[in-house]
């Protein structure tokens, strides 16, 4: 069964998503999640690349082939550059 | 549920590994070395604070006896790599443009070119014989100038990432970044009270001791070497690599030991200068920046403008927040403004808030990562309003605070939910402190604030080499700055059961240590170490497994208890055996025995700190004096808990710095006037009591014995911790740091107000 993850856009993109701030996708690791809401929403593909991505509370600066656990919650954030 | 573990070296106060060295003078900085044949770097900076650059020439100054090598900009090539620097992608061609400008300079102190010759008399005169033609600009100099709709514009090409309408006009507003939650109009009219306050502060230096410093050489085969004073040497060889146009894996790193970075020494500013003379001078270039280069040209942080509205009901209940953050980037995009953003409402349960934050460029130089960047100018302003909502209501600030503070399960405000954090644990901690009984002389007032951090992970790596004697090596990739050795040689006792006086730590440079992030974002004693413990767990399997081989059993059968191998139960005349005594026989078993491990480490231990500051007001000078100062932080475990406390005491010192007295001060033509520390008045011992520092520890289940980062976290509260005891001891709120003395006096003078005597 493929997990289906929440995933939380944040305030900052949903005026280009219709409003839109909460996606189901079914998706096992963190890039189908992304390319699914790169088919779904194009116009928000670049800001996308500059998001971090924090799964069930994990941050990571660039989660790629991060796997995700049934019903991950996913938050895009942003990236945090630390001193 | 298991016990908490018991630990024998974790929690003990070992002396850091380059503590000697560092009293006596013997360790080596960046400024240290002489290499054979090695020229003296000199950078030529620009005096104007925005111009466009019409001509360099430097023929005369080439022409000059010693002088080997002059570069300008054109001598680099123009790069659009990005590589990850610290915790963000950076795109190199700003920090190239940085290094070297090329068409126009941006700051005072912008460098424009560099020269290398065999003294450093000689260096100078050659800069001083360059000819730069300036077309000089109006430069912008603040936050209201720069958005201001007829404002000189610093990029032409720069449009406002994230801005709501797809305006296409030039700005210099970078990027707009918004946080939001539920419906602020409606938050703001259950709301009993309502404050609102705009809050300034100035750009502020790291101040770290040691400047920038660097030896770098580059053969007629493309092979060169760097050493200099960084907190990541393989940001040094990425960065270097893509902006002199060398391959990357000609370059090796050697990081020198580091005299301070805070974050600031991230960033490459000297080397690829010193990489470009060697390469055509074919001679090794050190470079040494002096304290004024270091003010005005590299990276503080962020002055800012910070707009906040708090309401709450009458039983302290916070419904609502809406901020507008803008923070100066300096001269290229990049301001930590985001990061204040999402730490603005870390502690507390709001339902309802907007927060919008604004990068901002101005002709200043361009920020750079200082602790925790972004949070402490952002708490400033909600711990100071939080402060007067608790006044207004009359309800005690820790009681407040509690009354909202989140906790595991709580959802922060940049969206995922917090697992375990010891927000309430600190504020009872504080509570419960004789210090905030404690009664106040005349003319003292008591503050308190809050502040969070998220700390990093990042990639790590980690070998431990074991010696015949038993004894072992580390290597990690990361500097040592805030005693980081200690904690490691600490962990890999702990795993491998032998004394920590027998685990020497070592920093290893890019070609001898597995690829390693920066030492920041307080990722060190949690991800790096976290690869320490796991490279000891892989040394001690195979200590197992040479244990199984003398025994000749299955290792399977081997347990492992107290730094010793076990025998199976039944196994005639064998006797557990020692890390030492299974070294001893490495040669016979199969040779050498490392361990080694790397990782990437999430994001995954947010901590929060809780401050608070007694001062003392001359009411005849405006000068005011710390008197008492306690902090409590949760560390998740504090592995050596003496440099835990140093790292709370040091960003405490450079917090109050901060609130009472740092800032760059412009001239209206953008020209620093205070770059030196006479005039850029920073906190030493003597001004300062003992800051007190009460450990708090809720486990981090991310890490092995539950370490959180540590070094960031102090700096967040202390400005607001500071101004809100200000308030405290004369009954006026200022918004604009530094409180320092002309400041305050002007401002008690104008209020007339009688400082309140407990």
């Amino acid at each position: 069964m493929i997990a289906v993850a929440r995933v939380h856009l944040p305030s900052g993109l949903t005026r280009h998503t219709g409003g839109v701030d909460t996606v189901d996708v079914a998706a096992t690791r963190v890039l189908d999640v992304l390319a699914a809401l790169r088919d779904r929403f194009p116009q928000i593909a670049d800001r996308l690349e500059e998001m971090a991505v924090a799964i069930d509370g994990e941050i990571y600066a660039d989660p790629g082939y991060q796997p995700l656990r049934a019903d991950s919650e996913v938050h895009l954030v942003p990236r945090i550059a630390g001193g | 549920m298991t016990a908490p573990r018991t630990f024998k070296y974790v929690g003990t106060r070992p002396i850091r590994h380059d503590g000697v060295d560092k009293v006596t003078g013997r360790a080596s900085y960046g400024a240290d070395p002489s290499w054979p044949g090695m020229l003296h770097g000199f950078v030529l900076r620009s005096p104007h604070a925005h111009a466009r650059i019409v001509s360099i020439d430097t023929k005369a100054a080439e022409a000059m006896p010693g002088v080997h090598a002059v570069i300008t900009g054109r001598d680099l090539p123009e790069t659009t790599a990005q590589i990850a620097l610290g915790e963000a992608a950076i795109d190199l061609r700003d920090i190239g443009d940085n290094a070297l400008a090329r068409t126009k300079v941006l700051y005072d102190g912008h460098a424009v070119a560099a020269v290398a010759a065999t003294t450093i008399d000689i260096a100078r005169q050659a800069a001083a014989a360059i000819a730069v033609v300036y077309d000089v600009l109006e430069p912008v100099t603040n936050i209201d100038r720069a958005i201001a709709a007829d404002a000189p514009i610093l990029h032409p090409a720069l449009r406002t990432k994230g801005a709501p309408s797809a305006a296409d006009d030039a700005t210099n507003v970078a990027s707009r970044l918004e946080l939001k939650r539920g419906d602020v109009d409606a938050g703001f009219a259950e709301a009993d009270v309502v404050v609102e306050r705009e809050f300034r502060t100035p750009m502020v230096h790291q101040g770290y001791i040691e400047p920038h410093a660097c030896i770098a050489r580059c053969g007629e085969d493309g092979r060169a070497i760097v050493w200099c004073t960084t907190q990541g040497p393989f940001v040094v060889r990425d960065a270097c690599a893509a902006i002199v146009g060398l391959d990357p894996a000609n370059v090796k790193v050697v990081p020198s030991e580091i005299g301070g970075g805070f974050g600031g020494k991230i960033v490459v500013y000297l080397e690829p200068l010193a990489l470009a003379l060697a390469r055509k001078a074919q001679r090794p270039v050190k470079i040494v920046m002096g304290r004024d280069d270091v003010f005005r040209a590299t990276g503080p942080t962020s002055g800012s403008k910070v707009r906040v509205k708090l309401g709450a009901k009458r039983d302290g209940t916070i419904v609502a927040a809406s901020a507008s953050l803008w923070y100066e980037a300096g001269a290229y995009p990049g301001s930590p403004v985001g990061a204040g953003a999402m730490c603005m409402l870390a502690a507390y349960k709001v339902p309802n808030f907007l927060i919008e934050a604004y990068d901002v460029v101005v002709n200043k130089p361009k920020v750079a990562a200082y602790r925790a960047p972004g949070s402490p100018i952002a708490a400033f302003a909600m711990e100071s309003v939080v402060d007067e909502i608790a006044r207004e209501l009359k309800i005690d600030p820790i009681e407040l605070r509690l009354a909202n503070a989140n906790a595991e399960g709580d959802r922060a405000p940049y969206g995922p939910k917090y697992g375990p954090i010891g927000l309430q644990q600190i504020l009872d901690a504080a509570r419960g402190h004789p210090h905030w009984r404690a009664p106040l002389g005349p003319n003292q007032g008591r503050g308190f604030a809050v502040g969070f951090w998220f700390n990093a992970g990042m990639n790590s790596s980690a070998t431990i080499t074991l010696n015949g004697d038993g004894s072992a090596a580390i290597v990690t990739g990361n500097p040592d700055i805030g005693g980081t050795r200690a904690a490691q040689a600490l962990m890999a006792a702990e795993e491998l059961g032998i004394p920590v006086e027998r685990v020497r730590s070592n920093v290893g440079d890019t070609d001898g240590s597995g690829y390693t992030d920066v030492t920041g974002g307080s990722r060190v004693c949690y991800a790096t170490g976290m690869a320490v413990i796991r490279a000891a767990e892989d040394a001690r399997e195979q200590l197992r497994a040479r244990a199984a081989t003398i025994w000749n059993v299955s290792k399977d059968d081997v347990g492992w208890e107290d730094g010793r191998a076990i025998p199976p139960a039944g196994t005639e005349k064998a006797a557990p055996m020692t890390v030492a005594e299974l070294a001893a026989k490495m040669t016979q078993t199969g040779g050498p025995i490392v361990g080694r491990a790397s990782l990437y480490a999430p994001m995954a231990g947010p901590a929060f700190g809780a401050h608070i500051c007694d001062l003392e007001v001359d009411p005849e000078t405006g000068r005011s004096r710390i008197v008492r100062y306690t902090a409590f932080q949760d560390v998740g475990k504090a592995v050596h808990p003496g440099y835990v406390e140093g790292q709370m005491q040091g960003g405490v010192a450079q917090g109050i710095g901060w609130a009472l007295n740092e800032e760059y001060i412009y001239s209206p033509d953008g020209v620093m006037e205070n770059a030196g520390f006479l005039d850029y008045r920073m906190p030493v011992a003597s001004d300062l009591p003992m800051i007190e520092t009460v450990i708090v520890e809720v486990a981090n289940p991310l890490h092995p014995y539950g370490v959180r980062g540590v070094g960031e976290v102090p700096i967040v509260p202390p400005l607001a911790a500071v101004a809100n005891a200000m308030r405290d001891a004369t009954g006026i709120r200022f918004t604009a740091l530094p409180l320092s003395p002309p400041r305050v006096l002007e401002a008690i003078e104008a209020a007339a107000a009688v400082p309140v005597e407990a």
